[in-house]
Parts: C-alpha cells; sequence; structure tokens
C-alpha cells in the first residue's frame, strides 16, 4: 500500500510539473505539441545518455546480437509473445482515449493469440485478417487528452522519455498494467516479479535487436547523437498520440514560416 | 500557308513543349530511386558508390533550402560571409551525411505508390523500401518542392513518420544552444564531420 502510495505521489510530481514545464509562468496543460523541446535537465540528460551508450556497447548490443543469432521461430516467437502481453496495457489505453472498437478488437487478438497461439507466441490474429495492431500506453493517452509532453528526460537504462511520458509508465506499477498486478502481487505460483523482469528485459532486447543497423546508421551520421536521438523519440511520440502512420506535415513541422521564409529568397 | 497557321502551329508546339518539361513528382522520384538503385548495385568499390551518390544528391535536392531551414532562425542575424561559409559547409556534411547513410543499403527496391499534391508548392510522394528477409517494410515519403514544376526538388525525407529535415534542425538547434547561439560553435561540428 505505502508503495503504491509513493507511486501515486511521483506521478502526481511529474504531471504537476509537466504542466508547468514549457510555460513561462502560466499553466499549459493545453499546450501538447509545443515548438521546441524542452531540454530542462538537458546536462543531466547527457550524462544519463552516455551512461546508457555505455551500458548498451557493453551488455545490451552484444547481448541484442546473440539474440539475433537465434534462429528465426525463436526470434518470432518471443517477439509475439511480448507484443501480446503489451495488449494488456494497450486495451485501458483504447478505452481511456475513447477508442471502444479497438478495445473490442484488441481484446479479440488477445483472446486468440494467448489460447489458439500458445500464449501469444504465434499471432494467429494477424493470420485471421485482425487490423495492423498498433501498441497505445498511459503517455500517449494523456497526450491525446491535451497534455504535453513538457520536459525532455533521459532515464537510466530505459532512454529517452519526457516527463508526461515517465509520469504515464508509473501508472503501470501503479494498478494501470494488469500483467504488473498479476506477476508481482497475484499471489500464484506461476507468476512472479522475476517472470514481469524478464518480459520486459526481453522486450528491450527485441527492439534493439530489430534496430543495431538504424542505430549505428544514426550514430555515424549525427554531429551530435544526442540530439537526434531527442528529436526522433520527440516526433514519434507525437505521431503515435495523433495516431499517424505516415508523418503529418503539420504534425512534423509544427508551422511552415521557416520554409515560407526561405521560399521569398 | 497563312500567319494565322504559323501562329497555331506555333501555339500547340509551345504547349506540347511545355506539358513534356513539366515533370511530376512522382515520376522525378521513381526515376531518382532508380538512378540511386543502379548505383547501389553496381560491382563498384563504396567510393565510387559514394561519388555517384553524391551527385545524384546535387541533382536533385535543394541543398541549400535544406541547409537554411535546418539553420533555424540564427540564419537571419548571419552576415553574407558567414552564410557563405555556412553554405558550403552544409553541402559537405549534407553530401556526405546522405551517401553514407544510403551507401549502406545494396541494390534498395523502392516503390512509389502514391502522391497527395498539397499546394502549388510542395507534393508528397508516397513510397516504401521494399521488405527483405533481413529487414521490414519501411514506409518513405518524399517532400517535393514544385514551384517550379521543370525543375523539382526533394526537401525532406520523411522515414516511417520521422522528418529528416526535422531531425537535423533540431541537432543543429542544441549544438547552437549549447554554445550560446555560436555559429562558430556548428561550423566546427560540420567542419569535423566533414573531414
Amino acid at each position: 500500500m505505502f508503495k503504491k502510495f509513493t507511486a501515486l505521489i511521483i506521478a502526481i510530481f511529474f504531471i504537476t510539473i509537466n504542466a508547468y514545464a514549457g510555460s513561462s509562468g502560466e499553466i499549459d496543460l493545453n499546450k501538447s505539441e509545443p515548438k521546441e523541446i524542452k531540454d530542462c535537465f538537458e546536462k543531466l540528460n547527457r550524462a544519463t545518455f552516455s551512461f546508457n551508450q555505455g551500458l548498451d556497447k557493453a551488455i545490451i548490443k552484444p547481448i541484442a546480437k546473440g539474440y539475433r543469432g537465434l534462429p528465426d521461430p525463436i526470434q518470432k516467437g518471443t517477439s509475439n509473445a511480448v507484443r501480446n502481453l503489451s495488449n494488456l496495457i494497450t486495451i485501458p489505453n483504447n478505452v481511456l482515449q475513447g477508442d471502444i472498437k479497438m478495445a473490442v478488437i484488441n481484446t479479440g487478438r488477445l483472446v486468440v493469440n494467448t489460447t489458439v497461439g500458445l500464449l501469444g507466441i504465434i499471432d494467429v490474429a494477424n493470420k485471421m485478417g485482425f487490423p495492423k495492431y498498433e501498441m497505445e500506453d498511459y503517455g500517449q493517452t494523456l497526450g491525446a487528452w491535451g497534455v504535453g509532453p513538457g520536459c525532455y528526460l533521459v532515464l537510466p537504462v530505459l532512454g529517452p522519455s519526457n516527463l508526461r511520458d515517465t509520469a504515464g509508465s508509473f501508472v503501470n506499477v501503479m494498478g494501470g498494467d494488469p500483467w504488473y498486478n498479476l506477476s508481482v502481487h497475484g499471489n500464484n505460483e506461476f507468476l512472479s516479479q522475476d517472470i514481469y523482469m524478464i518480459s520486459k528485459a526481453l522486450s528491450g532486447v527485441d527492439f534493439r535487436a530489430n534496430n543495431i543497423e538504424s542505430f549505428d546508421n544514426l550514430e555515424k551520421n549525427s554531429i551530435d547523437f544526442y540530439a537526434s536521438v531527442k528529436s526522433l523519440y520527440t516526433q514519434d511520440r507525437e505521431n503515435k498520440i495523433k495516431n499517424n502512420k505516415r508523418g503529418n506535415i503539420e504534425v512534423l513541422y509544427k508551422d511552415e514560416t521557416d520554409w515560407e521564409e526561405i521560399d521569398k529568397k | 500557308m497563312n500567319i494565322k497557321k504559323i501562329f497555331i502551329i506555333l501555339l500547340l508546339f509551345n504547349f506540347n513543349f511545355t506539358c513534356v518539361s513539366s515533370i511530376e513528382p512522382d515520376i522525378f522520384i521513381q526515376s531518382t530511386v532508380n538512378r540511386a538503385s543502379q548505383i547501389l548495385s553496381k560491382n563498384i568499390s563504396k567510393d565510387q558508390k559514394i561519388s555517384e551518390l553524391r551527385s545524384i544528391a546535387k541533382d536533385t535536392v535543394d541543398i541549400l533550402g535544406v541547409g537554411y531551414y535546418s539553420l533555424g532562425t540564427i540564419r537571419k542575424n548571419l552576415n553574407e560571409e558567414q552564410k557563405l561559409k555556412y553554405s558550403n559547409l552544409f553541402e559537405s556534411y549534407f553530401l556526405k551525411s546522405f551517401s553514407s547513410r544510403l551507401s549502406e543499403y545494396t541494390n534498395p527496391k523502392i516503390e512509389v505508390e502514391g502522391k497527395e499534391v498539397l499546394n502549388k508548392n510542395y507534393t508528397i510522394v508516397n513510397s516504401i523500401l521494399v521488405a527483405t528477409s533481413e529487414r521490414p517494410e519501411v514506409k518513405i515519403d518524399w517532400r517535393v518542392y514544385t514551384k517550379d514544376p521543370d525543375n523539382p526538388l526533394i526537401r525532406d525525407l520523411i522515414i516511417e513518420g520521422l522528418s529528416l529535415a526535422r531531425t537535423q534542425k533540431e541537432e543543429f538547434a542544441s549544438i547552437l544552444n549549447s554554445n550560446d547561439n555560436d555559429i562558430k560553435a556548428l561550423f566546427r561540428a560540420l567542419e569535423e564531420f566533414s573531414k
């Protein structure tokens, strides 16, 4: 109970800071798309980013490379299983965003894949013609409700985030993630906190393994790798909040003033 | 043949010529990616590939426009000498970055799927990088500047919804912010990268 209370306090703290972040003394909850990314903790962020890069080079990337060496069915099965588990967070967020139709579809997907698909290892729903799966989380829901991203944050191990999305992640451990509730507080003999942590670690390794070349290429061709990652993270979250499958010009450029000025020359 | 007929023939000829010389943005992109693809599948050294890709980029990308966009509002404070220096440094940086990114791919297959005319100045051309056994399909959108229909130019690549121009702009802004908006810091970073 005390743990939950602490998490709740931290989440309220983040949301409150978020409401103020990026504003000059005025509460700016509705400004969900500020023109510039507020990097209020840049020095700390850059230090954490360097730490994460070191960790990545020493541990995560080698593991991801090893994972890539596993037979395709094992990789695919792992990827499918961790995606299936993420439905448990996506479904409540579909409801919170008012997308009841997608909540019903994702519930169907979860049931089919968990049963017929052997705990999600096989994506039977996809073969049955279910619509493409789009993950949703509490950070996206806060964004959809109009909460701005607030200051950019780099979290140790977890990587890029912002105050809104970090607050959203706290909701998971406050009861918003049924998988966490079942495995950590479920009092059953099959699941435990270790199982939960393993599932999260596998999800991270799977993501890293799928992006080895992209990250290498980005690092090699950036003059400020930290800033590139910050920009790409922010653009990706904006697209996800707006549910854009492809880039939307209004979301991407915020306004066209810069281009218009250049055109006039 | 009287003057009237000659005039009509000249008018028709001129109209026909205008239609032929105007390039549709989707055809422009498909032809550009085909050229790049041909180079990437050639049995030549990586350096030769990079050199040929640079020449395609020079022909088809509005490098100066992208450069000024990437610089953000600070461009208004630059004097002519700084502008010239920046233009040269940016071109070297852009060509190296662009060709180096592309040269990692071997025989990429890009298919143009459609286009959306935004206004008389811009068209978005939608394409996909066809999936292989090693990577999934990638959506690539091209923002084409069509103010001069005879000479369309690429102004941005939007890969899976992520704009390269915006990323570059925010990268430059970060360098400038960390150095009290001193343009020399950006010059140094660009010089360092282009070495």
